[in-house]
């Protein structure tokens, strides 16, 4: 037979690689319709929010790049989900036994999930951040004028509120793989990342900063500081935007490394 | 081959294997039995390195699992039925996991002609009945053409048609050489299929035979099966083991 031939051939030289399982996971995350299906509904969500508030902007002062910016935080929660059940769909079907007896390096399969999901929601993240951008800014009413890329820190907002959709997604996939249970983890995302969150960041005006979907509207997403009104004691010191993508990213890397960390110790 | 050496695994306070030595041979169906809760899954898993023994070793082709540089063209396995997404269909299932261990394109084709699942390669897998999810498990077995194949109760779900044709493909499997481990709690299906025995009960090797050997000192191979796995359910683990 020749596969057998030319399967034992290859056999005998090299291994598996990062390069044959980032393949395997791109295949796999292309192959479900869900998953477009989410991302769809991500970018349309985010650029719907974009247009409304473009539309409903009375204010020219404000920061407009920010205001075309609004549906970004929903639409993040989008992506986390989706990194949450890039990791915990494995463990509700059964497939992850099939994954890790093709590639019983485990961490290597978590970095190939991180790769596909990270370039992934990149793209999307990218494409949903710049169109909002200029669909929320040609929908301005007459007399108010639409920011241009070209301005101070413009391009910058842009260009980082694309990177939240990544960063969040790979927080999800990290805590789906710590978490393992779909509903769970998802519960985690959403209650500890978007409402514990706000709710520390209100009480609690030092860690406010800090918080990620502030992160990502007061520091990423912004081409100037929140202005202050009150003093310093009353308002949060936000992070400048790049501080800000270096938190973020710590919290993505954290996730990830503590998944790893238990997927290689933990029974399948 | 399949060499498992003092292999021990406890969940919390329970054994679930225990100490258990044996070894399977290229070139003849070994049956794996044991009642159900005996711990054959476990070692199953065990032998993946899906679960990690708390004590004791087992090596596959020489190695340990984790150490294979291509798993699935050394070992192909067949765990659980439905051990793929719901979403995705039989094809896009085997072609990810071709991609994983460098298995080329055209294989997948093959392997889903072999076990008769051509024409709902596109479908949704999650729509299977049992029977075709076993068939698109035995195809992920087969897929990497592996010399070792470790199949948990291959023919849970399948018509009487299904389970002739397990027990043929796992003889002709057999007879090109290749290792091959099948679990069951179905004796009388082991008594047609399989030539080796390794029978377990709560954990402990009960006996690594043949099926004739085993079969000789009884009336049937069921009755000689009772006899040897009674004594694992009173607490008499070792009592019946002959090697």
């Amino acid at each position: 037979m020749t596969t057998t031939a030319t399967a034992s051939a290859r056999a005998r030289r090299g291994r598996y690689g990062l390069a044959q399982v980032t393949l395997m996971e791109w295949l796999k995350l292309r192959s479900l319709r869900s998953t477009w299906w989410t991302l769809a509904i991500t970018v349309a969500g985010t650029i719907s929010i974009g247009i409304a508030v473009g539309l409903n902007t009375r204010n020219a002062s404000g920061d407009l790049t920010n205001n075309a910016l609004a549906g970004v935080v929903p639409g993040l929660l989008l992506a986390g989900a989706l990194g949450v059940l890039t990791m915990t769909s494995e463990y509700t079907s059964g497939m992850i036994r099939a994954t890790l007896a093709a590639i019983p390096r485990r961490p290597v399969v978590l970095a190939a999930k991180a790769a596909v999901l990270g370039a992934v929601t990149l793209a999307v993240g990218e494409a949903a951040s710049f169109v909002s951008f200029f669909a929320g800014g040609a929908t301005l009413r007459r007399g108010i004028t639409a920011p241009a890329l070209s301005q101070p820190g413009v391009l910058r907002a842009v260009l980082l509120a694309g990177t939240g959709f990544c960063l969040i997604g790979l927080l999800g996939l990290g805590l789906g793989a710590i978490i393992r249970h779909s509903a769970a983890a998802i519960a985690v995302l959403v209650g500890g990342v978007y409402v514990l969150a706000q709710f520390i960041g209100a009480v609690w005006r030092g860690a406010a900063a800090y918080m990620p979907i502030l992160i990502v509207a007061n520091s990423l997403s912004t081409t100037k500081p929140e202005p202050c009104q009150g003093g310093a004691a009353q308002c949060p010191h936000f992070l400048s935007a790049w501080a800000g993508l270096g938190v973020l990213c710590a919290y993505a890397a954290v996730a990830l490394a503590v998944g790893a960390w238990l997927l290689a110790r933990r029974d399948a | 081959m399949i060499e498992a050496r003092d292999l021990t695994k406890r969940y919390g306070p329970t054994v679930a294997v225990d100490a258990l030595s044996f070894d399977v041979r290229p070139g003849s169906v070994t049956g794996f039995l044991g009642p159900n809760g005996s711990g054959k899954s476990t070692t199953m898993r065990l032998i993946l390195g899906l679960d990690r023994p708390d004590a004791g070793q087992v090596r596959v082709a020489g190695r340990g699992y984790r150490e294979l540089r291509w798993p699935l063209r050394e070992v192909g396995a067949l765990l659980e039925a439905r051990a793929f997404h719901p979403g995705r269909s039989a094809r896009g299932h085997l072609a990810a996991l071709a991609a994983s261990n460098a298995i080329p394109r055209t294989r997948v084709d093959e392997v889903l002609d072999m076990v008769g699942l051509a024409g709902a390669a596109r479908r949704r897998a999650g729509k299977f009945s049992l029977g075709m999810a076993q068939r698109l498990g035995v195809a992920t077995a087969l897929l990497g053409d592996p010399a070792v194949l470790l199949l948990d109760e291959p023919v849970n779900g399948l018509d009487p048609e299904g389970v002739r044709w397990i027990r043929n493909l796992l003889k002709s499997l057999a007879a090109q050489g290749r290792t091959v481990f099948v679990s069951s709690h179905l004796i009388s299906e082991m008594a047609l299929t399989a030539e080796r025995l390794v029978v377990i009960g709560r954990g402990r090797l009960l006996a690594d035979t043949t099926v004739a050997e085993l079969s000789a000192g009884a009336a049937s191979l069921e009755d000689a099966f009772f006899e040897l796995t009674s004594g694992a359910v009173e607490y008499r683990p070792t009592q019946g083991r002959m090697s």
